[in-house]
């Protein structure tokens, strides 16, 4: 493909955008849960999960991928269990590997915004839901998510987002393997280290661009969204 | 009838009602002063916190057994919020709706509701959304909700203290009415004594987290250290019905009974209000004690319309002040509270026993 004349590699951008959105996917439904939980504990325990959940904010991509790295070689947890449910797949340096550490990465980026939503949810209304005789999942669907519908907006957004820019972690759990585990920002490094800087720049002004795009869509929503409270 | 004894911690504050025993029928008022815990209570109550424990049984079921309790969706409970507490962004046709689909069959009977939504008025804005109503307008949206669940049991948690003066006074005329038309027991938070004065039938009162009594309205508005007497005084709430505006502006409020008591009312500055009500129909008057004198003999010189024969019950001392309260029994056995000065009960020589009139100016009436 060609764009000004300039040849692009669409490979790495395609793989990005399929990675980020099945890691959307995934970190909405385990996400979901774990924030409703949260949100709900009213025990000391909370402080530790919460604290759990946050902590891949803080640690270095590089930590988080050599715990990964360990956890899915062939003969760690995550491979061993996904055996005995009869699915055997090399996780390391593949897609699969590349999904479970984009979830593992991302988790808090899904599951904050959410929890916040929740936490704001006014209560009446929830609560008048249920003497209208809507039981848990009747009126999570048809109150909850509504109510909350910015903290879902903007928890799979930054989650999407997020995985499209990550890099370390893909580093080392999915090596740089063509048309497998070569994302964008690892196209960029290769180039770099290349010295291809016209590809370099070519994908990291795709980059810029489209992440100043989607925070724009977020923002606009975000304000469209706005639940009025009287 | 309610019997259990609940528990439930919230934050820093603890309710511990205590045993308790009362009747459901008709309306049911917790008062209390704010942070006494009647909020918590009716939440206990209504099995919305699942925090709580102790028991609680409605009638034969049993709601609450320590950890145990019949989910609320279960409970046939119609509750109206303090905030109406309506779906946001959505038509009041769809909010209403939410609560009609969700009405298993055996509850589907009783008035219609399309009778329901004329009976509270809000025809008109159905296809609104609710986020362009009025406090008064979401407040009755909430009302005809509640009441379409087809609930055996209505609880309304300070349902007018969002609302307006005039938006309170059409509301609380509806909720009256409403109660009494389609006879479901309630259960009814306020912490203003008009309000109760107006719906209850027993009273529960609270202070600190516990129950400290059950009375029935009368029990409440006879005894002079009532926590339902504000600085306004003593109040006598009396029974009665209410006939049509006649052509001087006056409306007659009388005993059940026949030839028992006519109270004049002047309405005529409400003449106009928006729902008159209609000849001849069940009503209360609130009378404030300070505004009722007493003779000894009925005056005929005098502008007083309203001179009620009455025998004196008891005279009780207000111990803070020098006023007294001197209950009156009326002929029908009602109770009329006049608060007079020491030196005036002294100057009459008023004693129980004595038949005297009790007088009250029709303008004192008019507010009601």
């Amino acid at each position: 493909m060609q764009i000004f004349g300039y040849p692009l590699d669409v490979d790495p951008i395609l793989l990005t955008l399929e990675v980020a959105a099945i890691t959307t996917v995934v970190l909405l439904m385990i996400g979901t849960p774990i924030a409703w939980f949260l949100s709900q504990m009213r025990s000391r325990a909370r402080i530790f999960l919460e604290a759990l959940v946050a902590l891949p904010l803080v640690l270095p991509p590089t930590v988080l991928g050599f715990y990964l790295i360990i956890a899915m070689n062939p003969d760690g947890t995550i491979a061993s269990l996904l055996r005995d449910i009869g699915i055997h797949q090399q996780l390391t340096f593949s897609k699969t590997g590349l999904v479970i550490g984009s979830v593992v990465y991302s988790l808090p980026f899904t599951v904050q915004p959410i929890m916040a939503a929740f936490e704001a949810l006014p209560m009446p209304i929830v609560d008048a839901a249920r003497t209208m005789r809507a039981a848990f999942f009747d009126r999570f669907f048809t109150v909850i998510v509504p109510l909350a519908r910015q903290g879902f907006l903007v928890g799979s957004v930054l989650t999407f987002a997020h995985t499209v820019g990550e890099f370390g972690v893909v580093l080392m759990v999915g090596g740089n393997i063509e048309g497998q585990t070569r994302t964008v920002s690892i196209a960029i490094f290769d180039h770099v280290e290349s010295f291809e800087y016209a590809d370099a720049h070519m994908l990291s002004i795709i980059m810029v661009i489209f992440s100043m795009l989607v925070l724009m869509f977020v923002y606009a929503l975000n304000r469209k969204l706005q639940i009025k409270q009287a | 009838m309610f019997k259990g004894n609940l528990q439930l911690e919230l934050g820093n504050f603890t309710l511990d009602s205590g045993k308790f025993a009362f009747d459901s029928t008709g309306v049911t008022v917790l008062f209390g002063r704010s942070g006494s815990g009647k909020s918590t209570l009716l939440r206990a109550l209504s099995g919305l916190d699942k925090d709580t424990r102790g028991t609680l049984q409605f009638g034969n079921e049993v709601w609450q057994n320590g950890r145990k309790a019949l989910p609320v969706e279960r409970r046939d409970i119609g509750f109206v919020f303090q905030t109406a507490a309506l779906l946001p962004g959505k038509t009041v046709q769809s909010n209403l709706d939410y609560a009609i689909k969700r009405v298993p069959k055996g509850r589907a009977h009783g008035p219609s509701p399309q009778e329901i939504i004329d009976r509270v008025g809000i025809g008109y804005l159905l296809d609104r959304s609710v986020d362009n109503l009025s406090g008064g307008e979401r407040q009755r949206v909430a009302i005809a909700r509640a009441l379409l669940t087809r609930p055996r049991l209505l609880m309304m948690d300070e349902p007018l203290s969002a609302l307006d003066w005039r938006a309170k006074t059409e509301l609380l005329t509806l909720i009256e009415s409403v109660i009494a038309d389609y006879q479901i027991p309630t259960l009814y938070i306020t912490h203003t004594p008009v309000e109760v004065e107006r719906l209850a039938s027993r009273v529960v009162f609270m202070a600190d987290g516990r129950i400290t009594s059950v009375e029935s309205l009368t029990e409440a508005t006879t005894r002079i250290d009532s926590p339902l007497f504000t600085e306004e005084g003593p109040v006598s709430v009396l029974h009665g019905v209410m006939g049509a505006i006649d052509d001087d502006g006056l409306i007659a409020f009388e005993s059940t009974k026949a030839d028992v008591f006519t109270f004049w009312l002047n309405r005529a500055e409400h003449a106009n209000t928006p729902t008159p009500k209609t000849p001849k129909t069940q009503a209360r008057l609130r009378v404030l004690a300070r505004d009722v004198a007493i003779a000894r003999q009925r005056y005929s010189d005098i502008s007083m319309l309203n001179q009620i024969p009455a025998t004196i019950d008891r005279i009780e001392a207000d111990p803070e002040t020098h006023r007294q309260a001197v209950f009156l029994t009326l002929d029908d056995g009602q109770t009329l509270i006049a608060e007079l000065s020491r030196r005036s009960v002294a100057t009459l020589d008023l004693a129980a026993g004595q038949s005297v009139f009790g007088l009250v100016k029709t303008a004192a009436l008019m507010d009601q």
